[in-house]
């Protein structure tokens, strides 16, 4: 049965002929496996066993000696990641004494408060400075707004809470980020070293790390916080090598001429240089922190994301849904601050400023401490000051569960008979089709796809990590994985490239859905989770609604882009020879886009991958599922072996599509 | 190669001895392996890209010396292996005698501090500093105590004509204000021998001719010694006291700018010169008869060896027949007659 995996022919005589005649054995010798195969060879539709090799058990073990035997002499692991969780408490918890719960003397339920935290207004006030300071009176307006919307929805506490871990993780992750990026930016071999570390921390699930975080630093904010980091880590450290690289050489040239020693060539010239690219992962930074708010509960962070998260466990929607929107107040208020934070220039002083004095030179500082040394004592005194008043704050609460109820009795038919169709229809016949192929087929498959596309290297590394998914003996969660995330990915396109063509054909409607994608993309991927389980209840379906919602932004955004990118000329050379606009639009400017679109797709399976993951909440059967319940089981080895499974099927999509385009765009001889 | 050696009255400051520069694997022992200069086919044959072939030249303290050439000539590359920028593959580098290519990292990053100053295309301005932070920033980085070195930034800001400007940051600056900025930093640290890469490229015409002026002008006060790499030959005519002419990695001829408009080495460099307006290049020295027994009339004009056929034309055409040519020191060396100039003027 062995001579039924097809494999690449070793040296094609005349390349294309050889490899379509390669695929035609290939594809005769998978049906012939699939549809006959099962009783001659059953190991090939369920791995067998025996075979597994054991990693699960490895990283179990692993964990257990780190826990309990890693040693550096005078100290063991243990004590030096608690150690690192002491340190980064001690910053936290000023923070969450500022802002929260004030300065307390005494442990517990004793504790007295020997300083209040800062005056909800104090806070308002800030938050509005900031804003006018980074982008003027409308920014300000928008940054006090979503915080007065904290408190007038009686969010104000838990957005606190959520708040001091963001004010600890993002600059920890960020200078860490930093680091990281110079360290690969000087030598290349680190570079080298830390980029598949990087994918791979990239496309493994949060969930998969949480555990061995919560062995090694306990469960508590402080792991909370180091969780965050961790997560939004990497793609800070690649931004920063992408900005660091793309300084101009002339820049660097610079430096060199005027005998910058190594130091003040990387904090003086390149760092400097570098900084608007490096704001945009700073951006990265805080909506991936604000993303793992939710999660990061699950290991002690209270606030916003513990209450969504509590809400959703006993599917009390109106809380869950308010705790929700609080999340979106607070991402967007920090989006658009950090945002027009990066976008600002510097202006030149007016002459005779140095002359001035300090608070005149400082006026957005002198303000916000004038704020606070008006509000904080007045707040001892009148307790509007100090926070909000609980009679005039809104509960928005009921008002969400009674619009569920009325829609859940109005038009429960209508919701479930498109549940069934689509379940029936569509979902259960491609999950059964996935579930029944001999995965030796699907891997030997792949390795042939790998290789038309990419060579030889990639066929083997497509081949290898299918291969050791199923080795693992995941297969069948696998499986479905890759149904429920490709039937998301294909509905999030059917959407989204007709949104995203609309959006580069008029002008209007581009701006409209330019601006409903940048919401959306500032979501943090629980929040869609939500109104699909209102709907929709617990399932396959609601979970592929929420893939659907939070994957289609970049399907929208990339194909407008791509579009929009297009050679001008050649759409004039197109109109000149007297294309209608639909020749133009599909002879023309689609195929030119081709590999953009195709960027796009792989962006949108990322986000599918990870949000899937996140919808084991509401009862999948995938290799999400696997690593949540390894998380409530607190089974390290469990967690990251069907992470790693994820992961893989991440960087194998992600491997083969990137090959395609590239492919694509060679054939169209387009540069990047 | 066609070099004119350096006069024995002036000192060189920098010399280029057969500076070799191929990108691409296993360059160096390539180049070790030759018996002889190997040629074009032979580097590409080996799969490298030899961006700077057999270069030996030398700039002359206080003068200008311009390498012209084409995009991928090697211009750029050569400069940047004059001032180790980037690493020659052989050959040597001598700075007032010394071989930089022997040089230590701390003794290169001296060098540099002290002795060079760059300016840039694209002006590689620092976007967070001011304009005075931009010119104070070689200062600042071998640790010059901050009111000196902004003393000093202030000078050379004053200099280039930017002062009142000195708060403010680069993008608000039009470009060729910008390069100005360019310019003052290259000059803070006073160097001694001063890179200029393709400094106006970047500028839109009228303001690619001010900033010539301009450097003309700087250059009759500073007098340094000046390594200007451009691709507009006649920005080179201009400016050049020689010029170093580049093809494929090569110097192709290195002259006066003269020397080259009336003897072309190659037909590559006489096509460059074909289009140069003569009058403009040619020097009264090169037009001037011997003085001979006729005495010249009362009132004949007086004019400098130095001068251009075009700066004297104008004379002539108050209806003199003959001017005088006078040397450096003031002594008459020659004459010239009208039908010499008027003969260079017709034909352009």
């Amino acid at each position: 049965m062995a001579d039924a995996l097809p494999r690449p022919a070793p040296e094609p005589v005349s390349p294309r002929h050889s490899l379509r005649a390669a695929w035609a054995v290939a594809a005769l010798a998978f049906v012939i496996l699939w549809q006959w195969g099962e009783p001659v060879a059953d190991w090939a539709f369920d791995y067998p066993r025996g075979w597994e090799i054991p990693v699960k058990r490895w990283i179990g073990d692993f964990m257990k000696w780190l826990l309990e035997e890693a040693s550096f002499g005078l100290f063991s692991f243990t004590d030096l990641t608690r150690f690192i969780a002491d340190v980064i408490d001690v910053p936290y918890r000023i923070a969450l004494s500022l802002l929260s719960t004030g300065f307390l003397r005494g442990q517990g339920s004793d504790a007295v408060q020997v300083v209040p935290p800062l005056p909800w207004l104090a806070v308002i006030g800030i938050v509005g400075l900031l804003g006018h300071a980074a982008g003027g009176l409308r920014l300000a307006m928008i940054t006090a707004g979503c915080f007065l919307f904290l408190a007038v929805f009686g969010q104000w506490e838990n957005a606190m809470v959520t708040l001091a871990s963001i004010l600890i993780a993002v600059p920890i992750g960020v200078m860490g980020g930093l680091l990281l990026g110079i360290l690969g930016h000087r030598w290349r071999w680190f570079e080298a070293a830390i980029t598949p570390l990087l994918d791979l921390m990239q496309t493994i699930p949060i969930f998969a790390y949480l555990v061995p975080i919560l062995f090694l630093f306990g469960f508590s904010p402080t792991a909370a916080v180091i969780a965050t980091i961790i997560y939004a880590l990497p793609p800070m450290t690649r931004v920063s090598m992408l900005a660091l690289r793309s300084v101009p050489s002339e820049v660097r040239d610079l430096g060199r001429m005027i005998g910058c020693t190594r130091r003040q060539m990387t904090w003086r010239v390149l760092v400097p240089s570098a900084k608007p690219d490096l704001m945009v992962g700073v951006n990265q930074v805080i909506m991936l922190s604000l993303n793992m708010v939710i999660i990061a509960s699950m290991i002690g962070a209270g606030g916003l994301g513990y209450e969504v998260l509590a809400a959703l466990r006993r599917l009390d929607i109106g809380t869950g849904l308010e705790a929700g929107f609080a999340i979106v107040a607070l991402a967007i208020a920090l989006d658009r601050l950090s945002q027009a934070a990066a976008a600002r220039k510097p202006v030149h002083a007016e002459p005779g400023a140095a002359r001035q004095p300090l608070w005149a030179r400082h006026p957005y500082s002198a303000a916000s401490l004038v704020l606070i040394a008006v509000t904080a004592p007045l707040a001892l005194v009148v307790g509007w000051i100090e926070s909000y008043p609980a009679a005039l704050q809104i509960s928005t609460g009921s008002f969400w569960a009674e619009t569920m109820k009325w829609i859940n009795v109005n038009f429960f038919d209508q919701l479930e008979a498109i549940k069934n169709a689509l379940l029936l229809n569509v979902l259960i016949p491609v999950k059964r089709f996935l579930l029944g192929l001999p995965w030796p087929g699907v891997v030997g498959l792949l390795g042939l796809l790998g290789y038309t596309l990419g060579g030889r290297r990639l066929a083997l590394t497509v081949a290898v990590l299918a291969f050791l998914i199923a080795a693992t003996g995941q297969w069948e969660k696998a499986m479905i994985t890759v149904y429920l995330c490709g039937i998301s990915v294909m509905f999030a396109a059917l959407i989204g490239i007709p949104l995203g063509i609309l959006a580069a054909e008029r002008e209007r409607a581009g701006r409209v859905i330019q601006v409903v994608i940048d919401t959306l993309q500032t979501l943090p991927s629980f929040v869609y989770l939500m109104p699909a389980v209102m709907l929709f209840r617990v399932g396959d379906f609601t979970a592929m609604l929420a893939v659907i919602a939070y994957a289609v932004a970049p399907a929208v955004r990339y194909t407008a882009h791509g579009l929009a990118r297009v050679d001008p000329q050649l759409v004039e050379a197109g109109t000149v020879a007297g294309c209608t606009p639909w020749q133009l639009l599909t002879k023309i400017k689609l195929k030119l886009a081709l590999p953009e679109i195709m960027l796009g797709l792989n962006q949108t399976i990322m986000l599918a991958l990870s949000m899937l993951v996140i919808t084991a909440l509401v009862g999948t059967r995938d290799l999400g599922q696997e690593v949540y319940i390894a998380l409530t089981k607190a089974d390290t080895g469990r967690g990251i072996t069907a992470g790693l499974a994820v992961a893989f099927i991440a960087i194998i999509a992600d491997r083969l599509i990137s090959a395609g385009a590239a492919r694509t765009r060679a054939r169209l001889g387009l540069q990047r | 190669m066609p070099d004119t050696p350096a006069p024995a009255d002036t000192a060189v400051t920098l010399e280029c001895r057969n500076v070799w520069k191929l990108f691409g694997p296993e360059a160096q022992g390539f180049l070790a392996g030759q018996t002889a200069a190997p040629g074009l086919e032979a580097i590409r044959a080996a799969g490298l890209v030899g961006a700077v072939q057999d270069v030996s030249l030398a700039v002359r303290e206080g003068e200008c010396f311009v390498i012209m050439g084409l995009s991928g000539s090697g211009k750029s590359t050569l400069v940047r292996c004059m001032s180790r920028l980037i690493e020659p593959t052989a050959g040597e580098i001598l700075f007032n005698g010394e071989n930089l290519l022997a040089a230590r990292p701390d003794r290169m990053i001296e060098i540099r501090r002290h002795r060079m100053g760059m300016v840039f295309q694209h002006f590689a301005l620092l976007p967070h500093l001011t304009v005075l932070g931009n010119v104070a920033f070689p200062l600042e980085v071998r640790g010059v105590a901050r009111a000196e070195r902004e003393a000093r930034a202030r000078e050379v800001v004053d200099l280039v004509g930017l002062a009142g400007r000195e708060g403010f940051f680069p993008r608000e600056l039009s470009g060729g204000q910008q390069q100005r900025v360019g310019i003052a930093r290259s000059l803070a640290g006073d160097p001694e021998l001063w890179f200029l890469d393709e400094p106006f490229s970047a500028l839109d015409p009228l303001i690619r001719r001010e900033m010539q002026d301009e450097f003309l002008r700087l250059q009759a006060i500073l007098k340094k010694t000046i390594v200007f790499i451009t691709h507009d030959f006649d920005e080179a005519i201009r400016l050049a006291d020689r010029i170093a002419i580049m093809k494929d990695g090569r110097v192709v001829q290195i002259g006066t700018p003269e020397d080259l408009v009336m003897n072309p080495a190659s037909d590559y460099v006489a096509e460059f010169t074909r289009n140069v307006v003569r009058a403009k290049v040619l020097k009264a020295r090169s037009l001037m008869a011997p003085l001979d027994a006729e005495t010249l009339p009362e009132g004949t004009a007086d004019v400098a060896a130095s001068a251009t056929v075009a700066e004297i034309a104008p004379l002539l055409s108050e209806g003199a027949e003959r001017l005088r040519v006078l040397d450096g020191s003031g002594a008459p060396v020659g004459l010239i007659r009208r039908e010499a100039v008027v003969d260079v003027m017709m034909r352009g």
